[in-house]
């Protein structure tokens, strides 16, 4: 069983227009950089919009906000759903 | 007012990204799609705007200030939304030790009593121009209300998400007006995220979703209305609650547009942002002295400000550090006293959020940020009745006695 990662569709623009991506275990930025490999124009932006003083873009694990989990130390085992979704919103 | 005509009904504007400065064609979008940074509305520069005197000859409503909300044309739906009180509390300027203070009284805003219906009403205009045919939000409960309201009114479906656990009065507010109320298991960042997700994939209008930059817009009001219902003067601070960091932000802003408009003169207001302890990540992020907001997992009954991931908190606290303002968090028990405080010294019952709202300017006024010449606005965001748990009724001495004319003699010799 693969780990899955959901991107929004702004960012799957720049993800060969795919929103869910599989990928192995290991930890969250090690899921994260094995499509950020393939794709640079979004492993760019993803760190942009993971900046803590500014963060555009939250990242869930299993639903779980990840900065409550170990951030991108965050373990992640097959079964695992990764989760990048917008910060703009809300209020 | 001016009847509307369908050659003129409202257009939003376009949208340009507040990082990287690329523009959009006005749409349902919140996120630029080149740096998913924040998308805010653009305002044609050259747009003529009103004088004193022509603000004073329109209907008594947001819709006064139109030239500095997001749209081109006449709005269509929710014209009746804004120009609350601003109520004179001399007793509340006495406890704070400050020449004046004024309540910006947003438990009486028109449809549903909170501030949320100023942002309701640019949002649904907002939908209606841009096509989207179900409006929805995520909510602590004062924007499902006002959602499912002005949705009723303009005969829009509307979709409502809360937390499972929200006061019952503003569930049942929110259902009555025939929208579809759904719980969700966890906290309010929880339905923010799930609502987030919701608008990648439905063409839904979700007010604070994909139709922010619209939305948030309506929280400027606020400014304008107390500088016009000071004559048209600025006062010099302004307390006011912080959820999501939106409204504190907007209303430094709408100060700032109603000075480079000439409508008014002096420096800006010093603004200063109140939370509950229990969910204060704008105000440690302030007292720590950094830019960093970190997310905590909200513990108050200020429900309407539990908001742990607060998408605007950057902006309010540069907002506050600007103006030259400061920020503070009470505990529940401060908030309950400052409900009961600003009910028995103005005549005016507010939910929880004025509870905090009021206990912070007291604490602050204690730790010597106001001068005794001070004008100090609080805004008051929405009606005591939604939260009536939050102040028990055993804390009062309400006694029962008979239809006899002795019995309420007696209680009065004793009073």
């Amino acid at each position: 069983m693969a780990v899955t990662v959901s991107l929004p569709a702004v960012l799957a623009r720049h993800a060969g227009g795919v929103r869910n991506h599989f990928v192995g275990g290991g930890t969250l930025a090690e899921a994260l950089a094995s499509i950020t490999r393939d794709y640079p124009d979004l492993g760019r932006r993803l760190t942009e919009a993971t900046n803590p003083d500014n963060a555009f873009v939250a990242i869930y694990v299993n639903d779980e906000d990840s900065r409550f989990l170990g951030g991108l130390t965050t373990p992640i085992r097959d079964g695992d759903e990764i989760s990048v979704v917008s910060a703009i919103a809300g209020g | 007012m001016t009847a509307v005509t369908l050659e003129a009904a409202t257009q939003p504007v376009p949208l340009r990204c507040a990082h990287c400065g690329v523009t959009q064609e006005p749409q349902p979008q919140a996120i630029c799609p080149e740096c998913l940074g924040p998308l805010e509305p653009v305002y044609d520069p050259a747009r003529p705007l009103p004088s004193r005197a022509e603000i004073a000859t329109r209907a008594l409503s947001i819709w006064r200030y139109r030239e500095w909300l997001p749209f081109t044309g006449q709005p269509v739906h929710s014209l009746d939304t804004g120009f609350t009180p601003l109520v004179d509390a001399p007793r509340l300027a006495a406890l704070l030790g400050v020449a004046r203070v004024w309540i910006k009284n947003d438990t009486v805003a028109h449809p549903t009593l909170s501030f949320k219906d100023r942002v309701v009403a640019t949002a649904i205009n907002a939908a209606v121009g841009l096509g989207c045919e179900t409006l929805a939000c995520a909510s602590t409960g004062n924007l499902a209300i006002s959602v499912a309201a002005q949705a009723a009114r303009a005969g829009i479906p509307a979709w409502v998400l809360i937390p499972e656990d929200l006061e019952p009065t503003k569930v049942l507010a929110a259902a009555v007006h025939g929208a579809k109320v759904v719980r969700v298991r966890g906290t309010y960042d929880d339905v923010n995220r799930l609502c987030a997700q919701l608008a990648d994939r439905f063409a839904w209008g979700i007010v604070n979703v994909n139709l922010r930059p619209y939305y948030g817009e309506g929280s400027k009001t606020v400014a304008f209305e107390i500088a016009e219902q000071l004559g048209w003067r600025l006062p010099t601070a302004v307390v006011a609650p912080m959820a999501g960091g939106s409204l504190l932000s907007k209303i430094h802003k709408g100060f700032g547009e109603a000075l480079a408009a000439g409508l008014v003169a002096g420096p800006t207001p010093r603004l200063y942002g109140a939370q509950a302890s229990g969910c204060a990540p704008i105000v440690r992020a302030h007292e720590a002295g950094v830019s960093t907001i970190t997310p905590v997992v909200p513990k108050t009954i200020a429900r309407s400000l539990a908001i742990g991931a607060p998408a605007d908190g950057p902006k309010a606290l540069a907002a506050i550090r600007e103006s030259g303002g400061s920020a503070a968090s009470v505990t529940d028990p401060e908030l309950i006293q400052g409900v009961r405080t600003l009910a028995s010294e103005t005549g005016i019952f507010a939910e929880t959020a004025g509870g905090v709202t009021t206990a912070v300017a007291i604490a602050l006024a204690g730790r010597g940020a106001f001068s005794a010449d001070d004008d100090v606005v609080l805004c008051i965001t929405a009606h005591g009745l939604k939260t009536p748990d939050a102040v028990s009724i055993r804390d009062f001495d309400i006694p029962t006695v008979s239809s006899k004319l002795a019995e309420v003699a007696s209680l009065v010799r004793a009073a």
